[in-house]
């Protein structure tokens, strides 16, 4: 009983952190609950629903044509690729064949999109593990990509720039060079990050064995995108099941297998560069043609359930519509990868240090935004 | 050889002159003292600056640029903000303890900026074991950071204070024992006495291998030992909020802030008195104009400042077991073998003297 006491005494305690919803590595308004004892995390609880929206059930009250506006407003970094899988989806959904011209733009600017969202969180994922110059060097690059789609979406953000059967506007005249600009300037850039990070021994130690996801706990915790590629699980949407110009590009699939952060900001530095060569297959034949096939004012869908998937940067993004033949949705699903993904983040972390919980967080690539909806 | 005794001696003559006897220490006392607090507040808020343009520099941005010619004066405002700003603090604090913390911090770097010799006798007192002193000096910043840490009631600083106290207990092994490795070659702990003894070649280029060696685990020792990245755990921005001073405002986080500063511009100065000659010019070129010694001392602390500036813009940030890895296991180790390794040289006469 004496003894029993005296170890009790000495038993380390476990503490509970808030970690958010106002914090620097949560990257927004995630609410982590951590149980830590000393340094080592035992327990992560993500709270969400601080900037919940109800977009689906917003969209449920618009037509389909308003929809595609709101999800600009779930992953924005991948805004472009969120419009196109609405879009897809309704344009399936009535049997609409859109022209060559709008599917190769639509290619494009959604691997122009990829990058950019990777380049950002390159920057991020540098500044989470301390090294806050990579941020500027990111957004540098970032910047071109949100002058090209300021001069032809209008928007640097959340872009808008596709439309149930085809594309706002036509392209801006400069279109064209400012990609091929750019993709000169990237090819030259990419290297740096290399430089600047990659090949760092204080990164690697930070993020090499980090947050190791098995191949079965990412296929079973419905893990995608990056995430899933890092831990082996080829899974990539375009190459499955490829929309718009896809089927038109070679490009190769970004895989590791060892599943920890390092593999998966590998995965992320890889896409990049297939981005560009898919950027670069296309961007010198974009036929000739309209820019959108005529539809409806009031889009209604004909009875029954549509699913589409889309490869955004995060991963896979479903939507799923259900329609009773009306002008709106009955009942609207988006599976955004976000969710998933962060799902995994008691299964990987726990057993490792607070700076190993931010070191995952930043490769597992989260956007609240996309969680909550 | 040019003397600041000459300046310090006119200004006693003219105090003695005029002043009562009984109170001319004192009064002198209160001269030094606010020559030295200016120059602790013009270091760090000059100090400040840099580190936001070299930052810049770093960053593809121009930094500060608005206020005064080159940002000059935005720090000036920033500390000025900072004055006027409330001094909020948490509700359930230690009181005492969260008014004292700060304190030990600016008072540490605040003594360990008084024994530099800026110049010939440009000191305000030579102890005959200067290096010693500074290093125990050193050591008195951390119970700020712990008291600080602590008393302010919030876990996040918490953690923040304990990551501190373990990185500055473990550093500050290494930074003792690779300046005790130059103190093998000079014989002394006297500040004054070891530049005397770098007349006949810096003691980097006398005690070649062993110093050069001795400089790096010094400067990563003295990086961590500072708390700056890329051993900046206690404040570990992604990971902690901003670590021991979360709950400080105002002046007070001021005080922190500053102290920082300073702490680097210590860590550079007792690098540039013990490896590179102090205010001794490079092989002597400026002998003849012998005022720029103080231009001499400042130009090397600051490149040496710069090399701690371009670290923390450059690397990531090392994890909490990592870092005591790194003390434990590797600086340790190599340091002890490098003292043997002086010894040696030191004993079987290798060093190279001009």
């Amino acid at each position: 009983m004496e003894t029993a006491t005296i170890n009790n005494n000495f038993k380390s305690e476990e503490y509970f952190i808030n970690m958010g919803p106002q914090h620097p590595a949560t990257h927004g308004v995630l609410r982590l609950l951590l149980t830590i004892d000393g340094e080592i995390i035992k327990k992560v609880e993500p709270d969400l629903g601080y900037i919940h929206r109800s977009i689906e059930k917003m969209c449920e009250r618009d037509s389909y044509q308003q929809i595609v506006h709101l999800t600009d407003r779930m992953d924005y970094l991948s805004s472009h690729i969120n419009n196109e899988a609405v879009c897809l989806a309704v344009e399936n959904a009535l049997e609409i064949e859109v022209p060559e011209r709008v599917k190769v733009i639509r290619t494009i600017i959604d691997e122009l999109t990829r990058i950019s969202s990777h380049t950002l969180w390159w920057g991020v994922m540098g500044m989470d593990v301390g090294a806050l110059t990579s941020y500027f060097y990111g957004f540098r690059d970032r910047e071109l990509i949100n002058d090209i789609f300021e001069e032809t979406c209008g928007a640097r953000l959340t872009m808008n720039y596709n439309i149930p059967g085809g594309l706002m506007q036509d392209i801006h005249p400069n279109f064209i060079k400012r990609v091929k600009e750019f993709i000169a300037h990237f090819k030259t850039k990419l290297p740096e990050y290399d430089k600047l990070l990659t090949g760092n021994i204080i990164f690697q130690k930070r993020t090499k064995g980090v947050g190791v996801l098995s191949k079965e706990d990412a296929i079973a915790y419905g893990a995608s995108g990056p995430v899933a590629r890092g831990s082996g699980y080829s899974c990539d949407v375009r190459k499955y099941h490829p929309y718009s110009a896809l089927d038109k590009v070679t490009f190769n699939e970004a895989l590791h297998t060892e599943g920890d952060s390092y593999a998966r900001y590998l995965v992320r530095i890889q896409e990049m560069w297939e981005s560009i060569s898919i950027i670069e297959q296309l961007i010198d034949n974009i036929p000739e043609g309209d820019f959108k096939v005529a539809t409806k004012a009031v889009i209604k869908l004909p009875k029954g359930e549509y699913y589409q998937k889309v490869e955004t940067a995060r991963g896979e993004l479903g939507v799923y519509i259900i329609s009773t033949g009306g002008k709106n949705p009955h009942r609207m699903k988006f599976r955004s990868p976000g969710l998933s993904n962060l799902s995994l983040l008691n299964h990987i972390t726990v057993g490792g240090k607070i700076g190993d919980l931010v070191a995952t967080m930043a490769t597992i690539d989260i956007v609240v935004p996309d969680i909550d909806r | 050889m040019y003397n600041s005794l000459i300046i310090t001696n006119n200004i006693h003559s003219w105090v003695v002159s005029w002043m009562p006897a009984a109170v001319t220490g004192i009064t002198e006392m209160i001269m030094i003292a606010l020559a030295y607090l200016t120059l602790f507040a013009v270091l760090g808020l000059f100090l400040v600056l840099m580190e936001r343009k070299v930052a810049a520099w770093f960053q593809l941005r121009i930094g500060p640029n608005r206020v005064g010619f080159f940002g000059m004066f935005q720090t000036i405002a920033d500390a000025l903000k900072l004055l006027s700003k409330e001094l909020t603090g948490t509700d359930k604090a230690d009181k005492f303890l969260y008014n004292l913390a700060p304190y030990f911090l600016i008072i540490s770097s605040l003594m360990a900026l008084a024994v530099f010799p800026f110049s010939q006798n440009l000191q305000a007192f030579d102890i005959n074991i200067g290096i010693f002193f500074l290093i125990a000096i050193s050591s008195i910043g951390v119970i700020g950071i712990l008291l600080g840490g602590w008393s302010s009631n919030n876990k996040f600083a918490l953690i923040g204070a304990m990551r501190s106290g373990v990185q500055t207990i473990s550093y500050e092994l290494s930074v003792g024992l690779s300046l005790l490795t130059m103190i093998l070659l000079t014989g002394s702990l006297q500040l004054s006495e070891i530049i005397e003894v770098q007349k006949s070649g810096w003691l980097i280029v006398q005690g070649h291998i062993p110093a050069v060696i001795a400089f790096m685990i010094y400067m990563i020792a003295g990086t961590a030992e500072t708390n700056r990245a890329p051993f900046d755990m206690v404040e570990a921005e992604s990971e902690l909020g901003a670590g021991f001073h979360t709950e400080y405002s105002g002046m007070k986080f001021a005080y922190f802030f500053l102290a920082e500063f300073i702490n680097m511009f210590i860590i550079a100065a007792i690098g540039t008195t013990v490896f590179f000659g102090g205010w001794l010019s490079p092989f002597g070129i400026t002998e003849s104009i012998p005022w720029l010694g103080v231009f001499w001392f400042f130009l090397k602390a600051f490149a040496l400042v710069f090399l701690m500036m371009w670290f923390r813009w450059t690397f990531p940030r090392l994890r909490v077991d990592q870092l005591l890895t790194l003390e434990w296991k590797y600086l340790l180790p190599i340091n002890l073998f490098n003292i043997v390794l002086m010894a040696i040289i030191v004993w079987l006469n290798f060093t190279i003297q001009f």
